[in-house]
């Protein structure tokens, strides 16, 4: 079965505008760089955008901002990217805030077929408001339901034609979640292999839930905060 | 004197027991790993998927595949284990992790917090602080005692949105250590040279003192 297609052009191609679309990564870390740029010309527009962060005003999702093709953003932080900001604030960008672990979980019920699930975070906050509340053990849930995602856009580290996957370091993040939950999922890999060379023991999403594998190229992995101790001399 | 951020972090650090799983949010929170005690055994947990966060990598060894939450480049150290976010906010929300630290805007003397949003103006979002909050057994909260107008952080109420109800356990500021109980902030400690009237000064939520109050060391 060979899921490779020639590059992110080809991959993203059939995304029509107002599509919903998960983007993996943590802040820059784990981003679908090709993917993006891929969207990015090709100018398609009023896209709702599942993903812990928007990127940066000049990098990652903060570059589909710019060309105002982000119609409704559903995150955890912003806090990096003062164009977000400046959009949600003056009404132009639609935003659900949604807490960490309730935006992995609901990524995870998706993949994994369950409708939604019952979960703590933001009882008694405004994350709350209009939101079912199930009593366990003492103890109030909020009602939180799965996502439907037409399409989802990860990065893995390795990747084999099939669309097996590997991902690498805390670049894992959302990916491995996002990538089971789409509708249709497409996966850039740093290293495409043919089928046989990954260790079955080691893949952390197997092929099953992608449908789209390609190489990427040209991996800029920015990084948001260098931080590093000097070597004692 | 009022403590540094240094000195907070310090403080909070005389928390930690040997054999905890800790999660420490971003600013003073992070500093906490740099004090912590001698045959002391804590793991450092990331909420972007990582058990046994490492310092900071030497310049040239940084790896953009490697963050901690505040998207800082970091180490492994032996031992640690990566997981995606939602094995990360499971082990949080059942309870692995012993020790929240994190920072706030605003806590309420029942142990409500707010630190996600100003409304009209500040819209960050609350990352993973409300899945963090109402699930660890043990949170602390570092922050300066006021705001940068002076006006007192420990509050009757909060008046920002929420990010967690009545979770709070302890506040560590510059002025001192307050225990949340039934009876509001009790001061346990008072930093060097900061007097209980100074603290009763700039704190707008009931406050007690506790009969055995004593000096910080740091």
């Amino acid at each position: 079965m060979n899921k490779v297609v020639a590059g992110a052009d080809e991959a993203v191609k059939d995304i029509p505008s107002g599509a919903t679309l998960m983007l993996g990564g943590f802040g820059l870390c784990g981003i679908p760089e090709n993917c993006i740029t891929a969207l990015v010309k090709s100018g398609i527009n009023n896209l709702t955008c599942i993903s812990n962060n928007a990127g940066v005003d000049d990098f990652g999702i903060g570059l589909m901002l710019q060309g105002r093709q982000v119609k409704k953003m559903i995150a955890s932080y912003v806090g990096e990217n003062a164009e977000f900001e400046r959009q949600m604030l003056s009404g132009e960008l639609e935003v659900e805030l949604v807490p960490q672990g309730t935006l992995a979980t609901r990524c995870m019920a998706t993949g994994y077929g369950m409708p939604a699930v019952f979960l703590l975070a933001g009882i008694g906050t405004e994350v709350a408001q209009g939101k079912e509340v199930r009593n366990f053990n003492g103890k109030d849930y909020l009602l939180e339901h799965a996502f439907d995602s037409d399409y989802a856009i990860v990065k893995a580290w390795k990747g084999d034609t099939q669309g097996n996957l590997i991902f690498k370091g805390t670049a894992r993040n959302f990916s491995p979640l996002m990538a089971m939950a789409g509708k249709i999922t497409i996966a850039e890999v740093e290293h495409l292999v043919p089928i046989g060379e990954l260790d079955p023991n080691a893949i952390h999403v197997p092929g099953i839930y992608v449908h789209r594998i390609f190489e990427g190229k040209n991996y800029e992995k920015r990084i948001e905060q260098r931080t590093v101790r000097k070597r004692n001399p | 004197m009022a403590l540094n951020k240094e000195q907070i972090a310090r403080r909070i650090a005389q928390e930690l027991q040997d054999g905890f799983y800790v999660n420490l949010g971003i600013g003073i929170p992070t500093l906490v790993a740099n004090y912590i005690p001698k045959g002391v055994d804590v793991v450092l947990q990331s909420e972007n998927g990582l058990l046994g966060m490492g310092p900071f990598p030497f310049e040239g060894d940084e790896d953009a595949d490697l963050i901690n939450a505040g998207k800082q480049t970091i180490t492994t150290i032996p031992g640690s284990a990566f997981f995606d976010s939602a094995m990360s906010f499971g082990m949080i929300r059942a309870g692995k992790v012993h020790l929240t630290v994190l920072g706030a805007m605003e806590v309420a003397d029942n142990g409500d917090i707010a630190n996600w949003k100003i409304p009209g103006k500040m819209v960050k979002g609350m990352g993973g602080a409300m899945d963090l909050v109402a699930a660890a057994k043990n949170i602390i909260v570092a922050m300066q005692h006021t705001n940068p107008k002076g006006e007192s952080k420990l509050l009757p109420k909060c008046s920002l949105p929420l990010t967690g109800v009545g979770c709070v356990k302890k506040v560590v500021t510059d002025l001192g250590v307050f225990d949340i109980t039934p009876d509001g902030f009790k001061c346990i400690e008072y930093a060097p040279g900061v007097t209980i009237d100074e603290i009763k000064a700039k704190t707008a939520g009931r406050l007690v003192v506790a009969d055995d109050v004593k000096e910080m060391v740091v």
